[in-house]
C-alpha cells in the first residue's frame, strides 16, 4: 500500500518512463549483435505511444527491457523514478507485477487454465485474498468486454478474445504502465480493431500506453509515433 | 501469494497432464511397494525359521562327535568317541540336574527292501524313544517304539512319511517287515511329515531302538549324537555346562581340547545363526528394492526435467506477470513432492495388499519402519530429485523462458 502512494507522488514530478542512451548488445566477439546502439526516450504519464520500426529494429528488445524483462548492457532506466537496473530479482518480480502490465503478440495465456484464472494470475502473485480476486479479474474480464467468457480456456476461444484476455491480465493490477508487443500482429480486422478499442479507452482513462506495431493503421491510434531503424531513434513525433 | 495458493497451482499442474503424472507416480509406487514388500517377505521367512526352530524346542541340546573321535575311532588308545556308557554318566541327576533327559543317535544311510521295492533311507536311526519327541516329530499312525524295545534289542522301527510313500506306496506299511541291509525290522509306527527348511527331506527317516541297530547295522562302536533335552529352555546353558564337565570328565579330555572331541550345539545358538542369515537375507532384499526406489527417484527427475523444459513458456509467462523466483522453485518443489507423496502413499496400499498373500510359501509381515523409511524416503527423493529442475526452471530470465521454443 505504501509503495502505491509512493508512486502516486512520485508520479505528478517524474515521468513513467525515462532510459538514457540504453544499448543492448547480443553475443560475444565475432557474432556480437548491436540490438540497440543508445536510446534516449521519455514517456511522460498519461501518453499513448506506438513505436514503429522494421523487424531487426531493436523494437522487441527495447520493449522487453522497458518491461524489466531484459536487462540493458549498458544506459540507465527508470520506471517511475526508480532505477530498476540495481533492483534485485524479488524486486524486479514486485515491479512487474505492480507496475507494469504486458501485453503480447502470441497473448501468451496459460494453458487449460480459465479465462478467468488467467487474469487473477497477477494478483495471487501480489497476495490479494481470493475472493477480491475474483472481483478484479471479472471486473477486467468485464472491461474488455468477456464477462460472460470467464470459465472458457484459451483453446476455447478465438485470437481476438484470447488476446483481450491477455489485456484484462495486464490491466488487473491497475499498472502505471501498459507494455504491449505487437498486440494485433496475429489479429483479423476485427478483433485488432475490438483490442484497440480497449487500448482506447484504456488511454482515455489516463493509462499510459507503449505498444509496438508494424501496421500503420494501428500507429494511428497512438498520440505519439517513434520509428526506430538498427537500433536507434530516427524520428520522434506527436500526432494529436 | 500463500502456501496453500502455491499448492493448488501444484495440484491443478499435476491434473492438467494425467498420463505424465501417473506414470510417475507409478515408477515411485513400484519402488516404495517393492520395498515394503521385499522386506516384509525377508521378515517372514526370518519369523518362518524362528518359528520353525522355536518348535523344534529351544530346551535340547545336541552333542556332536568332533573331529578328534571319529564315529567308529575304536582303534585310538584313548577313545574319545561319544559311547552309550555316556548316557547313564549324563543321566545322572546328582551331577546333572539340569538334564531331563539323554537320548543317544546312531545314524547313518540304509538301504531298505520290502518286496522288491528299494530305497535308501537317508537317515536310519537308532535311539530311545524320548528322541522322536526331542526332535519335533509325533506319530501319526500305529505306536512309537518303547523302552523295553531298546532293552531286549526288538527289531522295529517307525518310519518317515516319504519312506513309507516310497517302499509301501498305497499299502498300509504297519506289522510290515522291511529288509534293512539283510535285516528284517518290522514296521509299528509312521512319522507325522514335518515341514523342512533345508534340501535335505526330513521326512526320509527311520527310526529304530539304538540296541537293535547297534546289533544288527553299525556294531557297538561310538554314537553319532547324543540329544540332551534340558530340565526348561532357561536352564539350558546351566545343562550345557553340566554336560561338558561330565564329558571332559569321562572322556580324559584336558579343558583346552574339547573343540576337537565334540561339539555341544545349542539351538538357541542355532536359533541366532538363523536370525543372522535371515537378518541378511532381508538387508539384500531391501537393497534390492532400494534401487528400485532410486530408479523410481530418477523416474521423477526426468519427468520434473520434461515438465520444466516443456513448460519454460510458461515460466516465462509466470515471471513476466510478477512470480517471485521463490513461489516458482515452490511450485515445481511441491510438484514433485506430491508426486512422490501420492506414489508412496498407493505404494504403501499397493504393499499392504500385497501382503496378504503368501509369496513363495512364505507368509510376509510388514515391517512398520520400512513403511516409514520407504514414504519418507520417496517425498525426500521428490524433493531432492525436484529441486534441481525447479531451481533451474526459477532461476531462468523471463526473456529467455519466453523465447524458449
Amino acid at each position: 500500500m505504501t509503495t502505491q502512494t509512493m508512486t502516486v507522488v512520485e508520479s505528478t514530478t517524474k515521468p513513467v518512463l525515462d532510459i538514457q542512451n540504453v544499448a543492448k548488445i547480443y553475443g560475444q566477439g565475432e557474432t556480437e549483435v548491436h540490438a540497440l546502439r543508445g536510446v534516449t526516450l521519455t514517456v511522460e504519464r498519461g501518453d499513448y505511444v506506438a513505436i514503429m520500426g522494421s523487424s531487426g529494429s531493436g523494437k522487441s528488445t527495447l520493449m522487453n527491457i522497458l518491461g524489466c524483462l531484459d536487462i540493458p548492457t549498458s544506459g540507465q532506466y527508470l520506471l517511475d523514478g526508480v532505477d530498476v537496473s540495481r533492483l534485485n530479482d524479488r524486486q524486479l518480480a514486485l515491479v512487474r507485477n505492480r507496475r507494469i502490465g504486458f501485453v503480447f503478440q502470441s497473448f501468451n495465456l496459460i494453458a487449460r487454465t480459465t479465462a478467468l484464472a488467467n487474469v487473477e494470475l497477477p494478483l495471487a502473485y501480489a497476495g490479494v485474498k481470493a475472493a477480491e480476486r475474483r472481483r478484479r479479474a471479472r471486473a477486467a474480464l468485464n472491461m474488455v468486454g468477456l464477462a460472460q467468457r470467464e470459465d472458457h480456456e484459451p483453446n476455447q476461444l478465438s485470437g481476438g478474445q484470447q488476446q483481450r484476455v491477455a489485456v484484462a491480465r495486464a490491466l488487473v493490477t491497475a499498472p502505471a504502465l501498459l507494455l504491449a508487443d505487437e498486440p494485433t500482429g496475429n489479429l483479423d480486422t476485427q478483433s485488432t480493431n475490438d483490442v484497440l478499442a480497449v487500448f482506447d479507452q484504456l488511454n482515455r482513462s489516463g493509462r499510459t500506453i507503449v505498444l509496438i506495431t508494424h501496421e500503420p493503421d494501428v500507429a494511428e491510434h497512438a498520440k505519439r509515433l517513434i520509428r526506430l531503424v538498427d537500433g536507434r531513434i530516427v524520428q520522434d513525433e506527436r500526432l494529436k | 501469494m500463500n502456501i496453500f495458493e502455491t499448492i493448488r497451482f501444484a495440484l491443478r499442474a499435476i491434473t492438467a497432464n494425467k498420463l505424465r503424472s501417473s506414470l510417475t507416480v507409478l515408477g515411485i509406487l513400484i519402488g516404495v511397494a517393492a520395498v515394503i514388500l521385499l522386506v516384509a517377505v525377508g521378515n517372514g521367512s526370518a519369523q518362518a525359521v524362528q518359528n520353525q526352530i522355536e518348535s523344534l524346542g529351544t530346551n535340547t541340546l545336541t552333542v556332536t562327535a568332533g573331529a578328534g573321535g571319529g564315529a567308529r575311532g575304536a582303534a585310538s588308545t584313548q577313545n574319545t568317541a561319544l559311547n552309550m556308557d555316556l548316557v547313564p554318566a549324563l543321566e545322572n541327576k546328582d551331577e546333572a540336574p539340569h538334564v531331563k533327559s539323554v537320548s543317544p543317535v546312531v545314524t547313518g544311510s540304509q538301504a531298505a527292501t520290502y518286496e522288491g521295492t528299494d530305497h535308501t533311507i537317508a537317515q536310519f536311526v537308532g535311539t530311545y524313544p524320548g528322541y522322536v519327541a526331542a526332535s519335533n516329530f509325533k506319530i501319526s499312525k500305529g505306536t512309537l517304539f518303547t523302552d523295553d524295545d531298546v532293552k531286549d534289542s526288538r527289531k522295529v522301527v517307525v518310519i518317515g512319511s516319504t519312506v513309507a510313500e516310497e517302499l509301501f506306496g498305497n499299502v498300509d506299511p504297519l506289522s510290515k517287515q522291511v529288509t534293512v541291509s539283510g535285516k528284517l525290522f518290522t514296521v509299528i509306527g509312521v512319522l507325522a511329515e514335518k515341514g523342512g527348511s533345508g534340501f535335505n527331506d526330513p521326512n526320509d527317516v527311520a527310526m529304530a531302538p539304538v540296541s537293535a541297530v547297534q546289533e544288527s547295522l553299525t556294531g557297538y562302536g561310538s554314537l553319532n549324537q547324543l540329544l540332551v533335552q534340558a530340565t526348561s529352555p532357561d536352564a539350558v546353558s546351566e545343562a550345557q555346562s553340566e554336560i561338558t564337565a561330565i564329558l571332559n570328565e569321562k572322556l580324559n579330555i584336558s579343558g583346552s581340547s574339547t573343540t576337537s572331541a565334540y561339539r555341544i550345539l545349542n539351538q538357541s545358538q542355532l536359533l541366532e545363526t538363523r536370525a543372522n542369515t535371515a537378518e541378511t537375507f532381508t538387508l539384500l532384499l531391501g537393497a534390492v528394492a532400494g534401487i528400485s526406489l532410486l530408479v523410481g527417484g530418477i523416474g521423477i527427475t526426468n519427468i520434473m526435467m520434461v515438465t520444466v523444459t516443456e513448460r519454460t513458456r510458461e515460466i516465462g509467462i509466470r515471471k513476466a506477470l510478477g512470480a517471485p523466483k521463490r513461489t516458482i522453485l515452490t511450485q515445481f518443489l511441491v510438484e514433485a513432492t506430491v508426486l512422490s507423496l501420492i506414489g508412496g502413499l498407493l505404494g504403501v496400499a499397493a504393499a499392504i495388499i500385497g501382503s496378504q498373500f503368501t509369496i513363495v510359501s512364505i507368509k510376509p509381515v510388514i515391517v512398520p519402519s520400512s513403511v516409514a523409511l520407504a514414504l519418507g524416503f520417496s517425498v525426500a527423493i521428490g524433493l531432492f530429485f525436484g529441486s534441481y529442475p525447479a531451481s533451474r526452471a526459477a532461476g531462468l530470465r523471463p526473456i529467455e523462458a519466453l523465447r524458449y521454443e
